[in-house]
Parts: structure tokens; C-alpha cells; sequence
């Protein structure tokens, strides 16, 4: 079930909360304890716009379980405006071709199922095209 | 520091060994190696092995492993570095003979892939990747992989086509090896047919998961009695990067290869010419690519004019895979590394049959685990 580990990460997956470091300014996503960049201890939180590009994707057919009411599903590294890199599924794209450089948003969406119907539902980002 | 030895290599043919347990397959490969190595008492060993607990909910396997294979009380330990394990467990058992502490070490590499099957065997694998933020997006082994043949396709213009070399050249070396899953060869025409199984991987592009164990001997000096049959390790190197792939300023720099083969040629001596073969990660082929990339055997962004086939096959300029690779053998993900090691070593012992690269001296071994996270290196020369 892994509530504990679910409940710890849901600023991150839910609001897409990470940090900006005080010493260098470098923002982090998801957040750590200390600065990649600077290597100062990094505890400022910082809420990212949800705003990005498409940096690469892939689609899959074998998938994890949990995973499988999705599947086919594309699942993209998506370059955030404010500097990161992070990893989602993108959603909500219809007949559009997915490119490299393509502007996505960020979505609250159900990411994975565990198992029966007492498992958890869990929710957190995905990135859709960005509209008209 | 004393000089540390491969006196024996064990190994099981990869395959689906449905009738055959975790511990059927290690002690096989342990005793298979010990008896080539004159049956020597082992102070210590070290097990590489990355799924046992998700996938056959068996922990502590250094009691059940050596107890199995007939060294009850002798010191054992698991070490676990993804797909590289076995490759880290040999770097363990490296340093505890050259620094002199134990003159006997065996290393097994194990996997029992086939306990689980389907999306709990992928569930499982991602395990090497970042579970919070990377398998929790659904991504799996080969889709990390597949994230970044993409971008590579697209950064640097390459064609398609450029990533058949690596399983072209596996499976053609892999058909002379008995202890390889798959004994057939492939060509171009083969490769462009092929299913799509992770856009723009496919069926050629990725690995097979399998089951397997491979098992070396390492002794000093003072246990080495067939020194014509031995094997020297002149270099052990790990290095690490991010562990997932998205935390990297540039995702397409394998920056753990590129230090630990820059370390392992720095330690040994040696420049990249003097290399007779290349056991890298062939699969997924992007990795082999990114491999030969980053650790300095083409230019940044490149590789695919360096990786085509005769470039890499056994009369080429750096044969890899020469007895199947990873590609052809399937992948045992505890096992992987020793296998490449075993490869090596049957090269340098002159043993490698139809498959022999000519008057082979010096190999070099590298295992990855998940995106390259740790590279672990491995020069082996001929005593």
C-alpha cells in the first residue's frame, strides 16, 4: 500500500512543489537536501509554473503494473521553463503529433491503480498540450 | 597491493529455466568455476544479485547461496548495484584480494527472472530507476531508454538505421555460443522488420530478460597454480551519476562511463588502442552507443558513423560483444557482468572457438546499471 511514501511526495506530484536553493538560486525539482548545483543544503520550497516543452518521449506497450488501464501511453521528459527536467505522461493529445520542443501544461491525473479494488488510487501530474 | 587473478570461470546457459531455482542456477555456475580453479577454499563470496527479493521474495542470500553451494560458514554477502550488480560484486572481490586481506574469492552472479512474469517482472526492473519520480510515471526499463533514442535521433540527425550495429553484431557473434539464449544471426533487413516495442525502440533494440549465473575465481598470486590459464585484473572502477536520467544537465552524456573507463585505462596504463575487445552494454543499442560515446571511442554525437557493424565485429577496429554480448545472451540482470567477464576471459585464454579474436591481450568490460547511473569498468589482461 505504501501510504506513508505516497502521502510524503503529494506537494510534489500534486502542486509541483520543489525547492529553490538560498545560496546559488538554482531551482529543484523534485526537491533534495542539498543543492545540486552549489552543494548547499537546499530547503526553500518553490512552486514551479507547470509550464514546459516536450524534451524526448517514448510510448509503451509492456508496461508496469498498475499501469495498464493506460496503456498505450506516451510518457515524455519535459523541459520546465524555470530550468529542470522532469518525467511525465503526457495526457489529453488527441490526434496531435507528439514533437520534440512541443509546449505542455501540467494536469492533475490519476497516475496508477494498485491492484484490487481496495488498492490506492494515486493522482499527480501529467502534461497535456498546451491549448489553442 | 597484491595483483589479483581469475583462476576459474563457471557459467549456466541463459535461458527460461522454468524447472530450475535461484539457487540451482548459483551453485551450478560456483562449483563449475571452483572445480576449473583447482578447487581452492574460498575466504569470501560475493553474490551480484538486483532482483532476488522483489522477484522470488528472497533476501540473505549469502547464507542460502553459499549453503546451497556446499561453503557453509565461509563469509558471503550480496551486492547490489541494478543491472551491474555482478560487475560490483567483482569489484568487491577485487578489493579484498588486492589489498591483501583474503587470497581466495568467488563472485556469482544470479538471477531468477522467470519466477515473476509480465508487468510485475517490469515493475520489478524499474527498480534500477528512480521509483518516486521515474517508475511511478509508468516509464520501465527500456522506455528510459527509449526517451533517450529519441532525443538522440533527433539532437544530432542520425538515421535511424545507425542503432543495428550493436544487435547485428551480437547476435551474429552470439550463434557460436552455447550458453547464449539466442544462436541465430541477424541482418539489417532482420532488424528494420522488427516490431516496435517502445517507440522508437524495438524488438532488436532492447534486451530479453532471462535467468542465468556466471561465476569467476579470483585468487593472489600465492593460490595461482595454471598461470597459463589465467586472467589478471589490471582495473576495477565504478563511478556513479544521477539516478534518473532527468536530473542530468545533459542527458545524452553517459558521465559515469566516461569517469570510470577514463579511471579503469588510468589505473591499467593503458590507452584506448590497446584494447582487443570491448564487452560493453550493447542493449539497449542506444546504450552501447552512448557507452562508446562517452567513454572516448567516438565523437559526441557520432557514434553512429563509428557503430556500424564491421566496425564492431571480430576482425573490426573494437569487436564487442564478441560471444553474443547482452543482446544475444539475454539479459540476467545480477548476472550480466560476470557473463561479459567470462566472454573476456575465454577471449584472452584463446578459447573463444570460430568466435577467437586474433592473438586477444587486454579486454575491457563495462556493466551499466538503469541509464548508466553506475558504469562499472573492468581491464583484464592476459597473465
Amino acid at each position: 500500500m505504501e501510504i506513508p511514501r505516497h502521502w510524503r511526495l503529494q506537494k510534489q506530484r500534486l502542486a509541483l512543489v520543489g525547492e529553490v536553493c538560498p545560496h546559488c538560486h538554482a531551482k529543484i525539482f523534485p526537491a533534495r537536501d542539498v543543492c545540486p548545483e552549489c552543494g548547499g543544503e537546499a530547503k526553500t520550497a518553490f512552486k514551479f509554473s507547470g509550464k514546459g516543452e516536450v524534451y524526448s518521449f517514448t510510448t509503451l506497450h509492456s508496461v508496469p503494473a498498475g499501469f495498464e488501464e493506460n496503456a498505450p501511453y506516451t510518457v515524455a521528459l519535459v523541459k520546465l521553463e524555470e530550468g529542470p527536467i522532469i518525467t511525465a505522461q503526457l495526457t489529453d493529445v488527441g490526434e496531435k503529433e507528439v514533437k520534440i520542443g512541443m509546449p505542455v501544461e501540467m494536469v492533475t491525473r490519476r497516475i496508477r491503480q494498485d491492484g484490487d479494488e481496495r488498492g490506492m488510487l494515486i493522482y499527480g501530474y501529467k502534461f497535456r498540450p498546451v491549448m489553442g | 597491493m597484491q595483483k589479483v587473478y581469475i583462476a576459474g570461470v563457471g557459467q549456466v546457459p541463459v535461458g527460461e529455466h522454468w524447472d530450475k531455482s535461484l539457487t540451482n542456477l548459483s551453485t551450478a555456475a560456483v562449483r563449475s568455476a571452483l572445480k576449473e580453479a583447482g578447487n581452492p577454499q574460498p575466504d569470501i563470496v560475493y553474490i551480484g544479485n538486483f532482483l532476488a527479493s522483489s522477484l522470488s521474495h528472497q533476501a540473505n542470500l549469502g547464507a542460502l547461496v553459499c549453503d546451497e553451494a556446499g561453503l557453509r560458514g565461509v563469509e558471503g554477502t550480496t551486492v547490489e548495484a541494478g543491472e551491474a550488480s555482478g560487475a560490483a560484486a567483482l569489484h568487491m572481490g577485487y578489493l579484498a584480494v588486492r589489498s591483501g586481506l583474503v587470497d581466495c574469492v568467488v563472485v556469482v552472479g544470479v538471477e531468477k527472472m522467470t519466477d515473476m512474469v509480465g508487468t510485475e517482472v517490469q515493475s520489478a526492473a524499474v527498480e534500477s530507476g528512480d521509483t518516486d519520480f521515474e517508475g511511478m510515471q509508468g516509464l520501465t526499463y527500456s522506455g528510459i531508454a527509449g526517451l533517450l533514442m529519441q532525443r538522440y535521433l533527433d539532437q544530432y540527425r542520425a538515421p535511424r538505421d545507425s542503432f543495428a550495429g550493436f544487435p547485428i553484431t551480437a547476435h551474429n557473434n552470439g550463434v557460436n555460443n552455447p550458453f547464449a539464449m539466442y544462436q541465430k544471426a541477424l541482418d539489417l533487413e532482420g532488424y528494420k522488420k522488427a516490431p516496435v516495442v517502445c517507440e522508437p525502440l524495438s524488438l532488436y533494440d532492447v534486451p530479453t530478460y532471462a535467468d542465468g549465473a556466471a561465476a569467476v575465481i579470483l585468487v593472489s598470486q600465492k593460490l595461482l597454480k595454471d598461470k597459463n590459464k589465467a586472467v589478471m585484473i589490471s582495473a576495477s572502477e565504478i563511478a556513479t551519476d544521477t539516478l534518473a536520467v532527468h536530473d542530468r544537465a545533459d542527458p545524452l552524456a553517459f558521465e559515469a562511463v566516461r569517469i570510470s573507463t577514463e579511471n579503469a585505462l588510468q589505473k591499467a596504463g593503458l590507452t584506448r588502442d590497446c584494447l582487443d575487445l570491448f564487452e560493453c552494454w550493447d542493449t539497449p543499442s542506444i546504450y552501447g552507443m552512448l557507452s562508446l560515446e562517452a567513454g572516448g571511442f567516438a565523437e559526441r554525437g557520432q557514434g553512429w558513423r563509428t557503430a556500424a557493424p564491421e566496425n564492431m565485429a571480430l576482425t573490426g577496429r573494437l569487436p564487442i560483444a564478441t560471444l553474443g554480448g547482452i543482446k544475444a545472451h539475454g539479459l540476467v540482470p545480477g548476472a550480466a557482468g560476470i557473463y561479459q567477464v567470462v566472454d573476456a576471459v575465454t577471449q584472452l585464454r584463446g578459447k573463444a572457438g570460430k568466435n577467437q579474436i586474433k592473438s586477444a591481450q587486454v579486454a575491457m568490460t563495462q556493466a551499466i546499471s538503469g541509464a548508466a547511473a553506475s558504469a562499472i569498468t573492468h581491464i583484464l589482461r592476459t597473465a
